[in-house]
């Protein structure tokens, strides 16, 4: 790859900020969503959240901050050519991905065996404000959980890329936008998990 | 020193960003601490001030925001801004009506 194509890595990172922008709103009115009905149903919100597990959300934190760790190592690591390093970086972060989502099948296996889903007898049955909060939940972490798949998959083609040589240390603009990406996932998270398995 | 085109590209050491990782950890440990506490609405406000400390940490260095030209801190400025509006105004018609 000796030929000279024009590169611009300012223009590429801007225009992956704006992408971000428009999943910030996407995710900012599910939030939304989320603080008019607990204004509504403060003590529904308050009994349902105690259903989640404070243990699996605070783990899975940890985990995701862990994650974004090693994807910004994965961008010092590049810029500074070791490309072993990028890429034992990536696979760890690709490593606590699997973790999340892993831990999120069993979180909400026990919910769902506890016959806690949208449109379950269970939920049909109680309060309104107690179904609005597991639609909720199940969307917001679902929507989350789609965006971990995402990330993973675009930090596996980037890792591939790193590995053929093609992504280096003078052409890392794809790397570094896609850890802005699995950013963005992580500082979703950042707000999930105080506002669902905490406060309430 | 910060000019508005980046033409040397800034490398974050891996000691900062662990440092980063470390305080992450910790304000993680203060939100779960608090919020344990019986303190009523004081712990939403206090849970989202850390969230809120959290993400300027992700931003500005996992994300380079701190080391980016002064346009992404502009435009990241007006997309908070435009958030905010849209939950303010939200709320003027919830609580209000």
């Amino acid at each position: 790859m000796s030929h000279s194509e024009h590169k611009d890595n300012v223009g590429a990172k801007l225009g992956m900020w704006l992408f971000l922008f428009t999943e910030l709103l996407l995710f900012g009115g599910l939030f939304i969503l989320y603080a008019v009905y607990l204004e509504r149903y403060p003590h529904e919100f308050s009994l349902a959240g105690r259903e989640l597990n404070v243990v699996f959300g605070t783990v899975n934190t940890v985990v995701l901050l862990t994650s974004s760790l090693f994807a910004a190592m994965a961008v010092t690591a590049v810029k500074r050519g070791e490309r072993g390093t990028t890429l034992a970086l990536l696979g760890g972060t690709l490593g606590c991905a699997a973790i999340f989502l892993v831990i999120k099948y069993f979180e909400w296996s026990a919910k769902i065996h506890h016959g806690i889903f949208p449109g379950s007898s269970r939920l049909l049955a109680g309060a309104p404000g107690e179904s609005v909060f597991f639609s909720l939940y199940y969307i917001t972490t679902g929507l989350h959980g789609v965006h971990v798949v995402i990330g993973g998959a675009i930090l596996s083609w980037i890792g591939a890329r790193v590995k053929r040589g093609t992504l280096n240390a003078g052409d890392n603009v794809a790397l570094e936008n896609g850890t802005l990406y699995w950013h963005l996932v992580d500082l979703v998270w950042i707000f999930i998990f105080p506002l669902y398995y905490l406060i309430l | 020193m910060t000019s508005d085109t980046a033409e040397h590209e800034h490398i974050v050491s891996y000691k900062k960003l662990a440092s980063v990782w470390g305080a992450l950890l910790v304000l993680t440990a203060a939100t779960v601490a608090i919020t344990r506490a019986d303190l009523g609405a004081a712990k939403v406000w206090a849970a989202l001030g850390i969230a809120s400390l959290k993400s300027g940490l992700v931003i500005a260095f996992f994300m380079h925001m701190k080391y980016e030209a002064r346009l992404f801190r502009i435009i990241l400025f007006v997309a908070l801004v435009t958030l905010a509006i849209f939950i303010g105004f939200t709320f003027f018609d919830v609580l209000y009506r």
